[in-house]
This record gives C-alpha cells, structure tokens and sequence, in this order.
C-alpha cells in the first residue's frame, strides 16, 4: 500500500467527524428507554412503554403499513416507468434524447419544496376531477412520490443498460428477433440486477420521503415520516426515538450485511 | 410504434404530473391574484424576505464550508486508512446516510435541546447553571444540515481521491518533499475538482432544504424553503410562494450549470 497516508492530525479530525455522524443515532439510544412521556432521560427505571406504543397504538402500525403500501406502488411504478424508458432511449437512440433524459432526472435536481409545491398544485388540480388519485389520498402520494424517485430509477437503469453489450441486441436484431423479443429474451435479462437496485432503491427513498409528502397530505394519509414528523413538531414525543432504534437497527443489518458480502464475493465470482 | 411504447409512459407521466402543474406554478407566480410582476416586486421589497434571503446564504455557505473541510479528512481515512478503520469510517458515513431524515433531526433535538443530554450533562457536572440554547436557533440549524450533507460531500471527495496515481505521492517523497509538502502542494491541487465539486453540490442540496431548519429552528431562523412552506400552509399567499419557487428555480439552475460546466472542463 503506498500513496498518502493520512497523517495524525487528519486522523484525528477525521475520528471527530465520525463521532460527529454517530452521535444523535447513539443519542437516541438512552431516550428510548425513557419511562415518562416527554422527551427525557431515564433516571431510576429503563422502560419498554415506547416500544410497546410502536406495537399497541394503531397509528403507529397503521402509518408503517400505509408506507409500505406506498413505497411498494411508487417502487412498481417507477421500476416500469424509468425500465421501458432506458430501454427506449438504449435501443432506438431517437433524436432529443438528451431533452428527453434532462425531463426524467428534473424531479431530482430541482429544489425539493418546489418539487413539493408542484405536487401539491397538481394533485390539488387532479382532485376536482377523479376520485382515485387525490390530494391526502394514498394513491395520490404514491404518485407524488413515482415523481421524486423515478429519476434515481433511470440513473440505475441507465448504468446497468451501458454494461450490456450491444452486440448481443445487434445479433439478435440480425437474426429476425421483433423487438419485443429483444426485449423480452435479451435485453430485460442482463440488466435484472439493476432492476432489482432500482426497485430497492425507489422502496427506500418513498419510505422515507417527507419533503413532499408534507405538502400532499393533511389528516388521513399518514405515512410513516409523516406520523415521525408529527411526533416531532407538536410535542416531542419518545415513541419517535424507540421507532428510531428500530431503524438504525435494521439500516446497520442490511449495511454490515452488504460489507461482508461485498468482501466476499470478489473470491466467489470470477 | 415501438419507441413510442417505451418511451412515452415516462414522458406522459411527468409531463403530467410534473411538467404541466410545475409551469402552472410558475405562471401563478405572474397571474396571481392579478396579473403582472407584483408578486416578484413584493418578494423582493419585503424587508424580511431579504432578511430570510441573507440568512439562508450566510447558513448554506457555512455549512458548505464546514461539511467540505470535514468531509475532506474523514473521506482520506475512508480510502487510505487500514481495513478496521475503513470499515468504521464506512459505517459512520453510511448508516447516518441512509437513516431517516427525521431520526437524525430527532437524535439532535435529544441531544442539543435545553433538557436535552448535553445540557442536562453539563448542568449535573456543575459546569453550567442555565441550559444553553442549542437548538431553535442558526446553531442548530448549521449542526442538522452539516450532519445530514456531509455523506454528499464525501462521494465526490472520494472519486477525486481515487483518481490521484500513487505513484505520484511515492515520486515526491522519493525526491524528499515532507508529508505537509506532498498534503498541501500535491494532494490537494490534484482533488481540487472533487472540492469544487462537493462544494458546490453542498451548496445547492443544502439552498433547498426545509426539514431539517424547520424542525431544529423551531420556526426561529426560517430559510427561504420554509418560508415557501409557511406561505402555503400558514400565511396562504400562492403568488408570493410561486414567486419564491421561481426565485429559488433560477437560482439553484444557475448553479447546475456552473456545476455541469466545471465537470465538462474537468473531465476534457
């Protein structure tokens, strides 16, 4: 290994700003064990009530179902969308198509209370007219959130497509395939992995959206930001911190999980 | 017919949903309630939309700064450090990224607030009598931004880093450059692209943000996307936040452009 090594003085600034990241998830820790009903730290007894709230309260399972429902539709919807789009744009190379990327990636590069503003105006628009997608409707934040995360979609998409190699669409196209065939049989099997990616991904950024779920709903879908948000606005409420460790839980599983199967499959593959 | 197939659902889509009621919001902000530029005259003759303009870019360059300066270090330990200390740095930079927005928000609250566990720390060691404001102020503010932006800054740092030969360093330090000769005159020159970049993503990510200064500045230090919010849900005034929106469209746009430019330059 030679190269720069970062010297003492990095590395302890460096160490500071990972204690830096750390903190408020470790802080959270002790809150959550609180026994009273307001922000606090345990001082005689450690208590399970807030976790049990997460449990008991409906509108707690209530918002997590609710998010997953949305998250799943949104992750459906732009996993399709952003897949026959790329493919689109892979195969048929048609003129503008640099106008046409720029429209799908806007929703990710515009500032997101506009984006949220947006949404509002449109589903406050499409309201008077259908019952289905509507404003504070679960439809219609799925929607909402089909917006924001369709163009992380197409970015994965897109980088899986530009691994494919196009000699394999070529022979297939030489040898008579239609194209739904090329589609079906050789294109949609050599980017799965980035369909996969792009699902998850789509799933993660809906489940935690806030932003503009903010803006499109008001009392009846609440999602589960938007019930975390409440808990924290009006007063501080510890069941927020107990749903907290939870998350920081699941997040480190699925990371470690990811690390130790990153440093073991460059052995396996190949 | 195709083409037509694949390409157009995406289109349609966001044309619909997005397009349209995003032109519509910024025809609102020249139609509404009348038509004409009162809106934007309004907006900008209004003592405390300036007020909340400076201090949006007195908190975003701050943050920018600082999420940059400490990004850098932690970003050269990430890649250069030994494996137990890359796979700490990683958690450290990946965890916090990929947690909720609003657990982190929280997390600060419990920890900064005037009952929170630093100033209840403080105040059982005797070191102070009254609780310090931490929060609901630009303190807490820069504290919630900087945590949540600094991941942003380290994936560019970081593709600027890799891209450094080694054999460079090992060069110079053959010829007898000392370590903070190779650090300030050769490292850092050669990641200047990964800086201006991090920085200038910081920048933008950091001009658009609502959550995070509302809920840790408790409505005390409102920034430009905030007040679009209160303009909306407090306060309704649809032409003023239209023109807010268009106000912060243009100036965010601007500054894509810089950032595409300098990565077209970069790169050539």
């Amino acid at each position: 290994m030679t190269g720069l090594r970062p010297g003492p003085f990095a590395t302890a600034l460096a160490a500071m700003t990972a204690v830096f990241l750390l903190l408020p998830l470790l802080a959270v820790i002790p809150v959550s064990f609180t026994p009273k009903r307001f922000l606090s730290l345990p001082k005689d007894s450690l208590s399970l009530r807030h976790y049990q709230a997460l449990w008991t309260k409906p509108e707690w399972g209530d918002a997590i179902a609710l998010s997953l429902q949305v998250g799943v539709t949104a992750a459906i919807l732009s996993t399709l969308l952003a897949t026959a789009f790329c493919m689109g744009l892979w195969m048929m190379r048609p003129r503008f198509a640099g106008v046409m990327a720029g429209l799908a990636l806007l929703p990710m590069v515009a500032p997101p209370v506009v984006s949220a503003l947006t949404l509002y105006y449109f589903l406050r628009t499409v309201s008077n007219w259908n019952s289905l997608v509507v404003y504070d409707g679960w439809l219609g934040v799925a929607v909402a959130h089909t917006v924001m995360v369709v163009p992380y979609a197409v970015v994965i998409i897109m980088v899986a497509l530009s691994q494919v190699d196009r000699k394999i669409d070529l022979a297939a196209r030489s040898m008579g395939a239609p194209v739904w065939t090329r589609i079906f049989a050789v294109i949609l099997p050599n980017i799965r992995f980035g369909m996969v990616s792009a699902f998850l991904l789509s799933f993660v950024l809906s489940w935690d959206e806030i932003g503009v779920t903010l803006f499109v709903t008001s009392i009846k879908a609440i999602t589960l930001p938007r019930r975390m948000w409440m808990g924290l606005r009006d007063n501080v409420d510890p069941a927020v911190a107990a749903l907290s460790v939870v998350l920081i839980v699941l997040v480190t599983i699925v990371i470690l999980g990811r690390l130790i199967w990153q440093n073991r499959s460059p052995r396996n593959s190949r | 017919m195709s083409r037509l197939l694949l390409l157009s659902p995406l289109l349609l889509f966001l044309g619909l949903a997005y397009l349209l009621p995003l032109s519509g919001v910024m025809l609102q902000s020249v139609t509404t309630p009348e038509p004409g530029l009162q809106n934007y005259s309004a907006a900008l003759g209004d003592p405390l939309v300036w007020s909340v303009i400076w201090r949006t870019l007195r908190v975003c360059l701050c943050v920018t700064v600082l999420a940059v300066v400490l990004a850098y270090p932690l970003t050269l330990l990430w890649l250069k450090g030994n494996t137990a200390t890359r796979v700490l740095v990683e958690l450290a930079i990946m965890i916090p990224f990929w947690l909720s927005v609003l657990s982190r928000a929280f997390g600060w609250l419990s920890l900064l607030s005037n009952r929170g566990l630093i100033n209840s720390w403080l105040q059982s060691l005797g070191i102070i009598a009254e609780p310090l404001t931490m929060v609901r102020n630009e303190f807490g503010v820069v504290i919630g931004m900087m945590h949540f932006l600094i991941p942003f800054a380290v994936f560019p740092l970081a593709s600027a880093m890799r891209s450094v030969d080694d054999r460079v360093i090992l060069a110079a330090r053959g010829m007898g450059a000392s370590r903070m000769r190779i650090f300030w005159q050769i490292f850092v020159p050669m990641t200047k692209s990964g800086i201006v970049g991090a920085a200038l993503l910081v920048f933008v990510f950091s001009l658009g943000f609502y959550i995070v200064p509302t809920l840790l500045g408790g409505g005390r230090s409102v920034m430009i996307a905030e007040l679009i919010y209160l303009r909306i849900f407090q306060i309704p005034n649809w032409g003023l936040a239209a023109a807010l929106s268009a106000l912060l469209m243009v100036s965010i746009g601007a500054f894509l452009v810089a950032l595409i430019k300098r990565a077209g330059v970069s790169t050539t």
